[in-house]
């Protein structure tokens, strides 16, 4: 076991000084997409509200898993953040400047420090350019392919894993894996600071998967990288994501270190993703507290109001008296911390244990 | 352990069939039989016109002392009432033909191919115009514009290729537009863009090379449809002018001999059908190499 | 194992004829299921395990070569007609697929779904009675105000409710066994567990066997009783549940359990299996493990291992090195080398 400490373990300590100043923040970012009627003239006839008044922070070298089930809207966070769709509202602040009132060509230059990569390696690839030219298309947009942009191209290919002799072949020509890798090398060619990771492994064979992961964590070690990892498979970003930030519905209903979140977690929501979860150990599994939501996610034109989860909370169901839940209804939870040591969405928040390490 | 594992990987590696796109196109198109023997007829009857004057003893233009002589070893396709050859008026119409429908597909195709990109990359306002302008083309009555048109173009058959070009690109640019339209949502495109990469950049690089099935099927589609138009602008006499000849000229020439020289109409007749035959089954051999759906089985 | 075997697969052999040749999707698989048990199979993509249970129900294209033989309740299904299948189908297995839409028709509400499925096996049910009896299913498999829900369209419901229909039409002939290929992949982990639970409630209250099919291997923690591992078309190792996860004797197991993240175990690099599957086409002799394992010697290359009793009753594993794993750690066999950052072999 060679565990890498640095980036193994959970940021416990804020104390870190510069280290610990966000290299990203985002405040309140919003994002609705229109609902047009499908008659001749197409009014719009209502809002998908995708993400509601988002806020976090990316810190150096850290790694920030941003956790939801479909229609949660942590994958149209990644996308406006990086300012790939515009913004309703909100600002998304990177190097002393908001990238959600840039312009196309002000937010080019910033391009080279905030990449992406996506989850489907197979349609993230252009099928009829060569890998060399894949990975070197970086380059060349941003007019950084000098003499040595072959040489360039090379070190990237090594640097994810992958042979350089075979830089002349074709993304069909090469398993999920390691197109996959291809897609990180290309992110990783302008020396980014931030790359937004979109569900990276979820496409992938399990055997698959541990390598792209062990390679992420390499990567963000040798190069200083942050990270927002985006999945929805908590296991995946147990493993690699310093905090986590779970989403419900556009909102986040929970932010904490890794470590933290998952050893207590203290939103209904949370709790109910966590013990969904299942582990692949037979005795814990059947021994495991289950908290079985009922019912599906709203739909995201009307959301609920007040807190969003509580059509399917546990707690507003069973738990809380008749007052109580008109606060549910009527007061929208912030998301401050409640005195469990971190943020949480719930007026009734309360942590829970639901997961013992393996002796 | 680990050792033996790396070496083995690598072996693996390197016994792997490697094929490109471009075999594997081929590879689809060469199953398509009639596909491939209809190409090896249409090389033969572009050899025969391009290279058949060459070799053969009389000029398209030359008048021969034989008047309205049956096919013969001497004339084996006969002679025309003014005593010229008729194989070789047929090998320069064939190669006038040919070059007007190659220039209309290529130029229809560019026009085509760039407009429907345009259209569908930007959707919304750009797109409406843009689309509607192209169906207003559509609607136009070709074979009556072209022939006001290239009443003016006195025979020149670039002049001729490049007006049913102009009638024909629109129907490329449907095509494509609805290419682009779903390629456009593709996660390499929202790549492409997140390496801040330009629009004509996206267009050119990553859009139209992946919009290449669908309009190589489509130019072979525009070869045949030229040849055809040539033939009908020629046949009404809006085409190439003596001397210079082609396939609907000389059809258009001898219908008054059908009966009694036929070898007038129906040799140049022959090709015109050949060649428009063979290239829609190449078309179609096309279509199938470059359809994804016949991949082969892959569990 | 002493119940009755009602589903038993011998030598089972799927080929897809294809423009490169032959591909050998399933290369002879052995398996029994009994009676109320519920047997998992576990293996990624490619593996053969969809192609298995396609095969069991007679549901390949025509193109496919099948031999070996289905048994199902002493009965062989292999070479039976259509006719005589679809009668099997219906009353004796019942299939739940990955995509509910695949079995569900659009332009029926559920319950007229559910109750031609009742009314098709039994001529004597009154619609009344068969309509109490969908609802009630309904209940069994945990929809909410299941009354009113009969009378909803698939469109008009969720995946995971579509999904909990589609168990229910399952149950309605009392089967005797359901097979579910990978029923909860489409959905999200809160409704995975919903569906999950519909499903055991199901086979609780039929007393059905269930042939659970997914590349899941949390899901088969919770719910198998019986696992069978598959790998380029093979069952490589199978046994009890608690031997599968606690005692693997497969490297292929062993890898694969070392290479899943787990929310109870955050320390420490994941180990990866170097290299990834082998195409089914041309297949070399061997194992076809080897070029991944890190136990490979010269006897792998040469001969492929058969599924062999690991001297603990029901447990058998396809290794001739199986002994060489008692005790092992995945992390100790499959040394994090450069075959970790290593490419994963190219693609077929």
């Amino acid at each position: 076991m060679t565990a890498p400490s640095a980036a193994a373990a959970p940021p416990s300590d804020p104390a870190g000084g510069a280290a610990d100043r966000p290299v990203l923040e985002v405040r309140d970012l919003v994002k609705h997409f229109p609902v047009r009627s499908k008659s001749v003239i197409r009014r719009q006839i209502g809002e998908v509200h995708a993400v509601c008044g988002v806020s976090f922070d990316i810190r150096a070298n850290e790694t920030l898993g941003l956790v939801g089930e479909s229609g949660s809207g942590k994958s149209t966070t990644a996308r406006t953040l990086l300012n790939l769709q515009p913004a309703t509202s909100g600002a998304v602040m990177f190097a002393g400047r908001d990238l959600t009132k840039l312009s196309r060509a002000d937010m080019r230059p910033l391009r080279r420090e905030l990449q992406i990569v996506f989850q489907d390696p197979y349609a993230a690839l252009d099928p009829r350019i060569s890998v060399n030219e894949i990975v070197a298309e970086p380059l060349r947009i941003h007019r950084s392919f000098g003499a040595d942009g072959r040489g360039q191209v090379r070190e990237l290919l090594r640097l994810v894993g992958l042979n350089p002799e075979h830089g002349n072949r074709y993304p069909h020509e090469f398993s999920g894996g390691q197109r996959q890798r291809i897609g990180i090398a290309r992110a990783l060619a302008l020396r980014p600071k931030v790359l937004v990771l979109d569900e990276p492994v979820s496409a992938l064979d399990v055997s698959i998967q541990a390598g792209i992961l062990n390679l992420l964590r390499d990567l963000q070690e040798e190069l200083g990288l942050s990270y927002l990892f985006v999945a929805h498979d908590l296991s995946v970003v147990r493993h690699i994501a310093h905090r986590v930030a779970v989403m419900y519905l556009g909102r986040i209903v929970e932010v904490a270190p890794a470590a933290r979140l998952f050893g207590s977690p203290a939103h209904p929501y949370t709790q109910a993703l966590i013990s969904a979860i299942p582990l692949p150990d037979p005795r814990r599994e059947r021994a495991r507290r289950r908290i079985l939501l009922t019912g599906d996610v709203p739909n995201p034109i009307s959301p609920p109001s007040g807190c969003r989860f509580r059509t399917r909370c546990p707690k507003f169901a069973g738990q809380l008296t008749e007052p109580e839940r008109n606060k549910c209804v009527d007061e929208v939870p912030e998301l401050v911390d409640r005195g469990t040591g971190a943020p949480v969405a719930c007026h009734y928040a309360e942590p829970l244990h639901l997961l013992d390490s393996p002796a | 352990m680990t050792d033996t594992a790396a070496r083995r990987a690598a072996e693996r590696e390197f016994t792997v069939r490697e094929r490109t796109q471009l075999q594997l196109t081929v590879r689809r198109f060469l199953r398509h039989r009639l596909a491939v023997a209809s190409l090896f007829v249409l090389i033969l009857v572009v050899v025969f016109a391009f290279v058949g004057p060459l070799l053969w003893r009389y000029d398209y233009a030359q008048f021969t002392p034989d008047n309205s002589v049956a096919p013969s070893l001497k004339h084996p396709f006969g002679t025309t009432e003014d005593g010229k050859d008729e194989l070789a008026l047929v090998m320069r119409g064939t190669q006038q033909s040919v070059k007007v429908a190659v220039l209309t597909a290529v130029a229809a195709t560019a026009i085509g191919a760039v407009w429907g990109a345009i259209a569908g990359f930007y959707r919304g306002l750009v797109d409406a115009l843009l689309m509607r302008f192209a169906d207003l083309v559509l609607t136009l009555p070709l074979l009556a514009v072209a022939a006001v048109l290239a009443g003016n173009t006195r025979g020149s058959w670039w002049l001729i290729a490049i007006v049913i070009a102009g009638l024909q690109w629109a129907i490329v640019s449907r095509i494509v537009r609805g290419v682009v339209l779903s390629l456009r949502e593709k996660e390499f495109i929202e790549a492409a863009r997140a390496l801040g990469a330009s629009d004509t950049r996206i267009i050119f690089r990553h859009l139209l090379p992946n919009a290449i099935g669908p309009v190589i099927v489509n130019a072979t589609i525009l070869v045949a449809v030229a040849i055809l138009y040539e033939t009908a602008l020629s046949f009404l006499g809006f085409g190439i002018k003596a001397p210079d000849t082609s396939l609907g000229l000389l059809v258009n020439n001898a219908r008054t001999a059908v009966d009694t020289r036929p070898w007038l109409f129906y040799f140049p007749g022959l090709f015109i059908i050949v060649i428009a035959l063979t290239i829609n089954f190449i078309g179609d051999g096309l279509r199938d190499a470059f359809d994804p759906r016949q991949q082969r089985i892959r569990q | 194992m002493t119940e009755p075997k009602v589903l038993e697969v011998a030598d089972l052999t799927v080929e897809f004829p294809t423009e490169d040749g032959v591909v050998r999707a399933v290369r002879g698989v052995s398996w029994t299921l009994g009676a109320g048990e519920t047997l998992g199979i576990v293996g990624e993509s490619g593996s053969g395990k969809s192609v298995t249970s396609l095969a069991v129900m007679g549901l390949l294209p025509a193109a496919a070569r099948v031999r070996g033989s289905v048994r199902f309740a002493g009965r062989e299904l292999l070479g039976l007609s259509e006719e005589a299948l679809s009668d099997v189908r219906g009353q004796g297995i019942s299939m739940i697929f990955q995509d509910p839409m695949t079995s569900l028709n659009p332009v029926y509400t559920a319950g007229h779904q559910i109750i031609e499925t009742l009314r098709a096996h039994r001529r004597g049910m009154s619609r009344q009675a068969a309509r109490e009896r969908a609802v009630e299913l309904l209940d069994i498999v945990g929809i909410p105000s299941p009354a009113q829900r009969v009378d909803s369209y698939p469109h008009e419901l969720s995946g995971g409710m579509r999904q909990r229909i589609v168990i229910a039409i399952a149950i309605a002939n009392d089967p005797e066994v359901i097979i579910a290929d990978e029923p909860t992949t489409a959905l999200d982990v809160t409704v995975q567990a919903q569906v999950l639970e519909a499903l055991e409630r199901a086979t609780d209250e039929t007393g059905a066997a269930l042939l659970l099919i997914t590349h899941d291997l949390g899901v088969i923690a919770g719910h198998a009783d019986r696992v069978g591992i598959m790998y380029a078309g093979k069952l490589v190792e199978t046994g009890t549940v608690e031997d599968i996860f606690y005692t693997p004797r497969m490297p292929y197991t062993l890898g694969l359990l070392g290479s899943l993240p787990r929310m109870d175990r955050p320390e420490g690099r994941l180990t990866p299996i170097a290299g990834s599957p082998p195409s089914l086409l041309n297949l070399p002799p061997g194992c076809p493990f080897t070029p991944r394992c890190p136990l490979a010697a010269d006897v792998c290359d040469a001969t492929e291992p058969p599924l062999i009793g690991t001297g603990r009753p029901g447990h058998d594993a396809a290794c001739h090195f199986h002994d060489r794993l008692v005790d092992a750690a995945a992390g100790e066999v499959f040394a994090t080398t450069s075959a970790d950052a290593g490419g994963e072999g190219s693609a077929p």
